[in-house]
């Protein structure tokens, strides 16, 4: 029988809180950019569009880097924060989710904006035709329409989440109970002599973790699937 | 009631279009090309004209001047798309509700069973738009626009996807939609036959203008839009009443400000106001009157005009009492008989030349039944 050892448990806890909230909290971002970047033109969109993608070709470390910088305790953003709400975001297990949804949300926006690019926009005017504002069409006919992009778009970057280490690491180092997640606490026994057995079952679980849920997204899409085609 | 007077420049091609449509249907009949979708696209508030004003019922759609522009969902108008534009997520019964739920309790003018029952898709309404056939995707098209309790319902080429089987099945549908419905329809089509079957007023559009407006039967007989309106489906119009039915031969009689027209049997009950249409080439010229002849329709006519077309053709323009009939006949005909105008002739009409599908309900929206409360 395969039973967890509190130092495993307590990663895997970690990484599913993390990436659960790196997901929840970008998605509506997600969604937005996603939307912004398929139906609007404006001034600067490649500039927009450029962004969004740049933690997809910047090594991670230079992203968790960034974030320390701008989100640090003495950091641009994190030091008014800091001074002026006594909150910090630095070293938690919430910097940890804030450095996976950046680094993860350009495959988020990406899988997204593809899927609404596939919607017909006549249905949108239809809508509006019907008495539909703009937004009552995008939660009544676009949104239901590129749902499954959007789970391909959750899965994808929960699956990021999952594996997030560089950023992580750099922007909140590896604190046990509050930001070793898997990877972490993967790395950290690679670096201690005779913790071969225990990064062995780690790796097992995180295999075991990122199976699961491309299974359950296959298992959801085909169903969304099926309801589109009636 | 439709009033519009819109500009609008797409590229090197500009759309100036000024018309009022009242109530029945109006068609908007033209060549591809020639800015009839632009114009209920404008009317829809999908288009911003770049100057002008339409009102619909005396409400504000859009003014350049006075900077009015409602939204499409402010417009409160129907809109039946060529593509059906179903939402394939919903089912027909939610597709038909869509747009009736946005409309508050006390402002809809119109039943969903009422629809449901006119436009025969009461087993359809559990099934998903994927599986419907184009016709049926069409009719729920239609009365998903109808229940948004619309001021004015915009048609663009309904029937244009559908083949000719899934046409005749819609056809019916929308001819029956102004009379049961008291809504003006603004039908965009490229169709000859559509516009006969359907429309009260037609305007004819070309290169982005409304070259004509005004009655089918009018517009119809005037030479000088025969390039508009096609030579080859060019033929008369003319407005009659059945007259009577002979079951022995199996013939009609339709009676006509002129004369009496005897044609093979259609289905329309004695007393009927219907619309005929007379093809140019069907319509033969005698100089005497002909005895012992198989033709059952000869009619004594005068010329009233005589125009020579390309291709060796003559059209004749021909008064049968106050109705007007065209024949179209060869050069070589022509220079035997020598028609001038003012000359006394018969017009020979075969009854098997107009067919059942020549003969339509005539549009009648003034004395059309409503079925607002």
């Amino acid at each position: 029988m395969f039973t967890l050892t509190p130092l495993e448990q307590e990663a895997l806890y970690l990484s599913l809180l993390v990436s659960t909230w790196a997901v929840a909290g970008s998605l509506p971002f997600g969604v937005f950019f996603a939307w912004l970047l398929a139906r609007r033109e404006f001034p600067g969109k490649s500039l927009v569009d450029g962004v969004i993608h740049l933690p997809l070709v910047l090594p991670p470390v230079v992203v968790g880097y960034f974030l320390l910088v701008m989100l640090g305790r003495r950091g641009v953003v994190g030091s008014v924060l800091w001074d002026w709400f006594g909150v910090t975001v630095a070293f938690t297990w919430k910097g940890a989710a804030i450095a996976s949804a950046v680094v993860a949300f350009p495959l988020m926006v990406r899988a997204i904006r593809l899927s609404i690019e596939t919607v017909d926009r006549g249905l949108e005017h239809a809508a509006r035709t019907l008495g539909c504002g703009p937004l009552r069409t995008f939660f009544s006919v676009t949104l239901p329409l590129v749902l499954p992009g959007v789970l391909t778009g959750v899965i994808l970057s929960f699956a990021r989440s999952l594996s997030e280490f560089g950023a992580t690491i750099t922007f909140v180092s590896n604190i046990p109970g509050e930001t070793r997640t898997l990877p972490i606490a993967l790395y950290a026994l690679t670096q201690v002599p005779g913790g071969d057995a225990a990064a062995m079952r780690l790796c097992v679980i995180s295999v075991a973790v990122a199976f699961a849920a491309l299974l359950a997204s296959e298992v959801l899409s085909r169903r969304v699937q099926a309801r589109l085609r009636g | 009631m439709l009033e519009l007077a819109v500009k609008r420049r797409q590229g090197a091609f500009t759309v100036e279009v000024a018309l009022a449509a009242d109530k029945g249907v109006t068609a908007l009949f033209g060549p591809s090309g020639s800015g009839k979708t632009s114009v209920i696209n404008m009317v829809a508030g999908l288009y911003r004209p770049d100057s002008g004003r339409i009102v619909v019922d005396g409400r504000v759609l859009f003014d350049a001047e006075a900077r009015i522009d409602l939204p499409p969902e402010r417009r409160r108008l129907g809109y039946v798309f060529q593509d059906a534009r179903l939402f394939p997520h919903l089912s027909v019964r939610s597709n038909l509700c869509f747009g009736m739920n946005r409309v508050p309790a006390s402002e809809r003018t119109v039943r969903f069973d009422d629809v449901v029952e006119v436009l025969g898709i009461d087993h359809l309404l559990d099934r998903r738009p994927a599986r419907l056939s184009g016709g049926e995707k069409q009719r729920v098209a239609i009365g998903r626009a109808l229940l948004a309790s619309p001021r004015i319902l915009l048609m663009d080429e309904p029937l244009a996807a559908l083949d000719g089987q899934r046409k005749a099945e819609v056809l019916p549908f929308i001819a029956a939609l102004s009379r049961r419905f008291a809504i003006p329809i603004l039908y965009v089509s490229h169709s000859m036959d559509e516009v006969l079957r359907l429309a009260d007023t037609l305007v004819l559009m070309d290169d982005g203008r409304a070259v004509a407006v005004g009655s089918v039967e009018e517009l119809l007989s005037r030479p000088d839009l025969r390039p508009l309106t096609g030579r080859t489906e060019a033929g008369a119009v003319i407005t009659a009443t059945v007259a009577g039915h002979d079951a022995t031969y199996g013939v009609s009689r339709l009676a006509f400000p002129g004369g009496t027209l005897t044609v093979a049997r259609v289905d329309h009950a004695v007393g009927i106001p219907v619309r005929v249409r007379v093809h140019a080439r069907d319509v033969a010229i005698a100089i005497d009157a002909p005895q012992r002849i198989s033709v059952r329709n000869v009619l004594p006519c005068v010329v009233s005009g005589v125009a020579e077309g390309p291709d060796h053709l003559v059209d004749v323009m021909l008064a049968c009492g106050e109705t007007t009939l065209w024949s179209q006949i060869t050069a070589q005909a022509q220079a035997q008989l020598s028609l001038t105008a003012g000359m006394r002739v018969q017009a020979l009409i075969k009854a098997v030349t107009i067919a059942r599908g020549d003969v339509a309900d005539r549009p009648d929206p003034v004395s059309a039944p409503s079925s607002t409360p």
